[in-house]
């Protein structure tokens, strides 16, 4: 039928490193469990049937943020709240990207207030800004496209987890049979 | 019971404590005899109220210096026939209100919140410290004269600055 016919045999698909990791890592963005106010709610409906992000493939929210690629930061921050929001976003494993989302987590929206931060993004960085009050599900998958076209187009030593020179290795651990 | 019946009531038992009785289910007791007006409120049979439902605190910067800056209204529920009472209290700016927290707990979490938020100080509260905002925030942001932007409104935030309980 279709590109499984070329397949057959001992063929051999030729790309770059660069170009296999961000397509891995752009089709399995997994976002945090995270939900700050009246924008979590669309944020829950985005994942739901109707919408149904796991056509994105981040259908996957994990309840902890070591196993996620992605803060969706959706409300209103807080004062009170932002030193738990920075902590989200530190105990987050690289490579990782996040979303603020809605007017409230932009700028501080409507609330130009003693107790609310204006803008996540004077904590921690921020990659697509998703305006409105709230957006609309869709905004928040277009905002998720935007995010894989971002991976995509990555450089892998550019990205700020890089460190040059550094090599992972795995270390098989030795293992010894008891009789 | 009808506010007559509250009044005549609480007349008998401490006299003197109505300051003023307005509407159909408020009453404004005098400072002085606040605690033990409160006390006959909760424990006397035929009142019985026993549940505190809210304490709402207004600023009256306006009528100052003639009258006192603060109004303090505590809503008092009868669970048996489901009668409501508004009871007002005027205070000053330096006036430590008795708190009624050994009358009904649920005032405990209500008097830290107006303490919070008003700078009413209570006095014989046992755990009197801020419920909404944080440990090291400065004034109280539900006064008149406070500006709503807060401090260092337009400067960068730090998350280090934010101390808590
Ligand atoms: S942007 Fe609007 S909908 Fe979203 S958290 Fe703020 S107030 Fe709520």
């Amino acid at each position: 039928m279709g590109i499984e016919n070329q397949l057959t045999g001992d063929n051999i698909l030729v790309t770059s490193l660069n170009k296999l990791v961000n397509w891995s890592r752009s089709n399995s963005v997994w976002p945090c469990t995270f939900g700050l106010a009246c924008c979590a709610l669309e944020m829950i409906a985005t994942s739901l049937a109707s919408f149904d992000i796991s056509r994105f493939g981040s259908e996957v929210f994990r309840p902890s943020p070591r196993q996620s690629d992605l803060l969706i930061v959706a409300g209103t921050v807080s004062k009170k709240m932002a030193p738990m929001v920075k902590r989200v976003y530190d105990q987050m494993a690289d490579p990782k990207w996040v979303i603020a989302m809605g007017a409230c987590a932009s700028c501080g929206g409507t609330f130009q207030s003693y107790a609310v931060l204006q803008g996540v993004d004077q904590i921690i960085p921020v990659d697509v800004y998703l305006p409105g009050c709230p957006p609309r599900p869709e905004a928040l998958l277009a905002g998720l496209m935007k995010i894989q076209e971002k991976i995509r187009t990555e450089n892998l030593n550019q990205r700020p987890d890089f460190k040059p020179g550094e090599r992972y290795e795995t270390q098989v651990p030795k293992v010894e049979l008891i009789r | 019971m009808d506010i007559k019946g509250i009044v005549s009531r609480l007349e008998k038992t401490d006299p003197g404590a109505i300051d003023r009785v307005s509407g159909e289910n408020e009453i404004t007791l005098n400072f002085n005899d606040f605690n033990k007006a409160m006390q006959t409120l909760h424990d006397d049979k035929s009142l019985c109220f026993d549940m505190l439902v809210d304490i709402v605190a207004i600023d009256r910067i306006d009528r100052m210096p003639q009258s006192h800056r603060f109004d303090l209204v505590y809503i008092l529920l009868c669970s048996k026939d489901f009668s409501r009472l508004l009871v007002r209290l005027a205070a000053g700016e330096d006036n430590e209100v008795p708190s009624v927290s050994s009358i009904w707990a649920s005032a405990d979490w209500a008097e830290r919140e107006v303490y919070d938020l008003m700078g009413i100080t209570f006095s014989g509260h046992p755990n009197l410290r801020r419920i909404l905002t944080w440990k090291n925030f400065e004034g109280h942001p539900l006064r008149k004269d406070f500006p709503l932007e807060g401090k260092d409104f337009d400067q960068q935030f730090d998350t280090t600055s934010i101390e808590d309980y």
